[in-house]
């Protein structure tokens, strides 16, 4: 038997999708037009699946910056920066985030999954806990595995099974990592952080929040929940990707504390890894610098969340609990999800389907991302044809 | 202290809404494919059975526990710390 022989049931699963057409888990972006628009499958395409959610990708002030970077720091850094050294606009950056989030320290990493595998592996490792919420984000997985810690889970967004696991721990809760996410990326629920942070007191316990979903979409500065929450002083790390609000790659981790930046020396995923590119911290640090000088980017894209949200829900489609920027309309089974998918996508709709297991309770998911940047018109394509769809297989 | 031969009779009793029709139960049975438990049903196991002996087990422990077994030692093991 063959190390590669285990492949082989993903390989049925994905000829069973193809069969059905195109297969919604390699499509290939033909060209890109514009944050909302693209040629896929050789069609005209609007992106409702990309959480490009400020709609910053093509903007000039970041592409001009991009530009410039490339022509006089070249393509790329070639190394990490404890061997290689640090480009004096890793620094620029890191300034940037700290003096956003108003907090003292920041550390940038190459992308928003090493954040997560950089911060909390570091902070959490043999003996230390972490407790985590069930629904996390496969990169909050994979990083509380990587250190060591004893891991342990609390029901998705329940603070008393949050609490009463605290309790269990005894003595032990105060070496403990709480680790919540501001927006849930697949249903697009929030914690409930002030409660949470209530409970994370009482028990002495740390407490990691990503800001992923919510970085530039929640806050009055764009801060996230933490900030949306009054939670800044409670809350002891901030861990945020820029792959998604600023459009473009990266990670980072903000904190008050005072030997925060000493993570740096002991976190491998940071240490081991080439730094970010220099058109890339160029644009990263733009981007930052539109969504602090551009206010109305985050009330349109809550303009636009609220109109896609309540023509779904006025459809009859079961939507998450919240409106935000992910949009997820639940279907009752893959097969029909599978066919919804493709009805979208012919009608000129890319939306992301989510199959179980990546799924919370099992469900199928069309979930949609909502940018600031999708205009009237598509708005009411993208509604108008999920009314139509609705109608064709879920009557 | 409670022992592992408390802790058994406590788990088949949980367990045995998830057990097919007519299944008989044991220390051997496997939790996956015997009782054909997804993984939402996994999961909705552990929290009965956390409760009921007032523990949380460690998410790096579950590759371990394949029997009712493995997870009655488990419980003995977390009621001991």
């Amino acid at each position: 038997m063959s190390l590669f022989d285990k492949f082989s049931t993903l390989q049925q699963t994905r000829q069973a999708l193809l069969q059905g057409g195109v297969s919604p888990f390699h499509l290939t972006v033909e060209k890109i037009l514009s944050p909302t628009e693209a040629i896929m499958n050789g069609c005209h395409t609007i992106l409702v699946g990309s959480n490009n959610y400020l709609g910053l990708t093509f903007h000039p002030e970041c592409i001009q910056a991009g530009r410039q970077a490339l022509e006089q720091e070249g393509t790329g850094t070639t190394g990490s920066r404890m061997a290689n050294g640090s480009f004096a606009a890793h620094g620029h950056l890191e300034q940037a985030i700290a003096d956003f989030y108003g907090l003292p320290h920041a550390i940038v990493f190459s992308t928003g999954y090493q954040a997560n595998l950089g911060i909390l592996s570091t902070l959490a490792g043999s003996g230390d806990i972490i407790l985590m919420d069930a629904d996390s984000h496969a990169s909050i997985y994979d990083g509380c595995r990587l250190g060591g810690a004893e891991i342990i889970r609390f029901k998705h967004n329940d603070v008393s099974d949050m609490e009463k696991r605290l309790r269990r721990l005894g003595d032990r809760s105060a070496r403990t990592l709480i680790v919540v996410e501001g927006i849930y990326s697949m249903l697009g629920d929030r914690a409930p952080l002030a409660d949470m942070v209530g409970v994370k007191k009482q028990y002495g316990a740390t407490m990691v929040v990503d800001e992923a979903h919510s970085l530039g979409i929640l806050g009055k500065n764009g801060r996230g929940l933490v900030e949306e929450v009054g939670a800044e002083q409670d809350v002891d790390c901030i861990v945020g990707t820029f792959s998604k609000s600023l459009g473009s790659t990266g990670g980072f981790a903000v904190s008050h504390h005072s030997l925060f930046d000493m993570i740096r020396y002991a976190s491998r995923p940071y240490i081991f890894t080439a730094s970010p590119c220099p058109s890339v911290v160029a644009t990263t640090t733009a981007a930052l610098r539109v969504v602090r000088q551009h206010p109305e980017l985050q009330r349109q894209l809550w303009d636009n969340a609220n109109r896609l949200y309540n023509g779904l829900k006025t459809s009859g489609y079961s939507l998450g609990a919240e409106v935000g920027p992910v949009i997820a309309a639940m279907i009752p089974t893959k097969e029909l999800a599978l066919a919804m998918w493709q009805g979208l996508l012919e009608n000129g709709i890319y939306v992301n389907l989510m199959i179980p297991p990546a799924t919370p309770n099992g469900e199928c998911l069309l979930r949609c991302s909502v940018s600031a940047a999708h205009t009237e018109k598509q708005l009411v394509h993208i509604d108008r044809t999920f009314q139509n769809l609705k109608e064709k297989f879920l009557p | 202290m409670t022992q592992y031969a408390d802790i058994l009779p406590q788990i088949l009793e949980t367990l045995q809404p998830f057990a097919k029709k007519g299944q008989a139960l044991g220390e051997e049975t496997e939790l996956v494919s015997e009782l054909g438990l997804d993984s939402m049903q996994v999961m909705q196991v552990l929290l009965k059975i956390e409760d009921r002996f007032d523990i949380s087990i460690p998410l790096n422990n579950l590759p371990n526990i394949r029997t009712v077994k493995d997870l009655g030692l488990e419980i003995e093991t977390l009621l001991k710390t």
